[in-house]
């Protein structure tokens, strides 16, 4: 009798790149009708407001405003401190000059400090903390001042490790990025037309001299977004180290994540009676 | 016979039931005046208020006889004078309770001539990930097939349909048209179109060459506090073939004509339903098995 071959399947049946994978023409369609549909049908507003930082959400935020309302329709701000990095600067008015949006540059320095002079030992996470709320206070000013919308650009990766300043950067009432990792950022960035010096420099907060993101996390966004995918899903640490994660770093991304949920969450109230708001008294945010 | 269908795909204003019935009948307006061919006009799940509404749902449900006078007034200024059908999603209040239904009306230049013909209450509501439905409306009862001008026919909404045991039901039940309005939320955007465009097409195609059925669908489109409906409503034939399929995500009206001849051509070459009414009293000895098992099971 002759003999039949075995075909056996695929040896890594969770191919985390592959399932990271966006069709970014598609997913940009998406995020265009989105801001479209929430700006301008839901809240009636026709402009936006990005703070531009140099980094690749915002840029990729910018690029996908223009598109969805008109270069004419979008604002890009600037907002430096004094130990911001010249590049950011720099980036930003790469993306400023591509799109040919309207930009600011408001110099946060003196704000910043006028605050700091009063708290001279403050360390580096709160005067980080301090910037990035001046930085808020601004975009949401010159909204009122434009009649624009601010817009969010944290990405999913960074809102699932809590790596952002609570009620700052989330403060935006929409956010196109959001459910989308660091590394789909990227793919969508490619597709956009983003200078590819902005997608490919090492990400940073650029809110402490030289600070990169993945030193501050501890881990490649490359290895956090398949983790961080698995443990969405639902998968257990032992079975995602059987996939051929280590161990140590499938813990580090659950315990960012798990010691992070109140970051994702309004603030908590102490409820008293049967018609508590967001618990009993439920109306969804454009009703 | 042949039937004239058209699926309409809009953006409906939150919460706003009079504001969105005036677009409903804006666009019964245009399909009359423009002499656009169509018998049964049909919209989507909840096109009365839009589908994330929470507790709002009280606000926003209505009786189906209030949909229906709502209609008609709108519709009587410039009423055709053969009848129009309307199948079209709303939050319905009936009996006490809230309802996540779908009315089959007839329309007609002479009031007393328009009528309800029938209500579908969704029978399997989702309650996981981003869906709630079970904690603000109740559960309908019935899978129904009902007579209409045009043969026999059926109306399932969203999850009715992913179960592929209620569309068996209304094929048994002799429905040979199925009406399938939805309210379907896009994820899962790395294939070549959204997720759930490429699941609803399976699903309807599956349905429609099962039971050698047209199917006609109307999706939602438009986003809701960041979730957007994918539309990409589509007439399906009795061969699982898609027919007509409206765009992503964008409002647009679709059309075609649906041969009901077409069904016992499709039947005869692929006679799965008469298969499955000679196997239906084992299979239903199966199910009562497999009901008292649970019920045992549970019990102890």
């Amino acid at each position: 009798m002759s003999r039949l071959d075995i075909i056996p399947a695929p040896t890594r049946p969770h191919d985390a790149e592959q399932l990271l994978r966006i069709n970014a023409p598609l997913v940009a369609e998406w995020l265009t009708e989105f801001l479209r549909d929430e700006m301008v049908r839901r809240r009636g507003f026709h402009r936006a407001v990005v703070g531009l930082s140099g980094g690749v959400d915002s840029s990729v935020t910018a690029f996908l405003c223009a598109r969805a309302l008109g270069a004419e329709n979008v604002w890009g701000i600037r907002m430096p401190y004094r130990t911001s990095s010249p590049e950011s600067l720099e980036h930003a008015q790469l993306v400023i000059d591509q799109l040919g949006i309207h930009s600011r540059t408001i110099d946060i320095t003196p704000a910043v400090d006028g605050y700091l002079q009063y708290e001279p030992d403050a360390d580096g996470r709160r005067r980080g903390n301090v910037m990035a709320r001046m930085r808020m206070i601004v975009l949401f000013d010159l909204s009122a001042k434009l009649n624009a919308l601010p817009v969010g650009t944290g990405n999913k990766t960074e809102r699932l490790f809590g790596y952002f300043t609570w009620h700052a950067d989330d403060s935006p009432p929409i956010n196109p990025l959001g459910d989308l990792f660091k590394t789909q950022v990227w793919q969508l960035a490619r597709y956009l037309g983003v200078p590819e010096v902005i997608v490919s420099k090492p990400a940073s907060a650029d809110l402490i001299v030289g600070q990169t993101d993945e030193d501050d996390l501890g881990i490649s966004y490359h290895l956090a977004d398949q983790i961080l995918y698995f443990l969405l899903k639902g998968y257990r640490v032992d079975q995602i180290e059987e996939m051929g994660y280590a161990r140590e770093k499938v813990l580090l991304v659950k315990n960012r994540l798990e010691s992070t949920h109140w970051k994702r969450h309004l603030p908590t109230t102490a409820m008293l009676s049967s018609t508590s708001i967001n618990d009993y008294y439920l109306r969804p945010v454009d009703y | 016979m042949k039937i004239r269908v058209v699926a309409v795909q809009f953006k409906p204003r939150k919460g706003d039931v009079e504001h969105n019935l005036d677009r409903v009948a804006e666009i019964l307006r245009q399909i009359v005046q423009e002499d656009v061919p169509a018998d049964v006009v049909v919209f989507p799940e909840t096109i009365t208020s839009g589908y994330f509404l929470e507790g709002g749902v009280r606000e926003a449900a209505r009786t189906h006889e209030q949909i229906l006078h709502g209609l008609m007034q709108r519709y009587l200024p410039f009423a055709r004078r053969e009848p129009l059908d309307v199948v079209l999603g709303f939050y319905e209040l009936w009996r006490g309770k809230y309802y996540n239904s779908a009315a089959y009306l007839t329309l007609h230049n002479q009031p007393e001539q328009c009528q309800v013909l029938h209500t579908h209450r969704k029978f399997f509501l989702p309650t996981y990930g981003v869906f709630q439905e079970k904690r603000f409306v109740a559960r309908g009862r019935n899978i129904s097939v009902f007579p209409t001008r045009f043969g026999r026919a059926t109306v399932l909404i969203c999850e009715d349909v992913w179960h592929s045991i209620t569309a068996t039901i209304a094929a048994l039940k002799g429905a040979e048209i199925f009406y399938v309005i939805a309210a379907s939320p896009g994820r899962g955007f790395h294939g070549e179109t959204v997720g759930n465009v490429e699941k609803w097409k399976q699903l309807l195609c599956n349905m429609a060459e099962e039971h050698g059925v047209w199917v006609v669908n109307a999706s939602m489109v438009g986003f809701e506090g960041g979730k957007g409906f994918v539309g990409h409503s589509m007439v399906v034939n009795p061969f699982g073939q898609v027919v007509i399929a409206a765009p992503l995500i964008k409002e647009a009206i679709i059309s075609a004509t649906v041969d009901m001849e077409e069904i016992a051509i499709a039947r005869a070459n692929a006679p799965y339903l008469a298969d499955l009414e000679s196997g239906l009293a084992d299979l239903l000895i199966e199910m009562e098995e497999i009901a008292a098992e649970q019920h045992r099971e549970d019990s102890a």
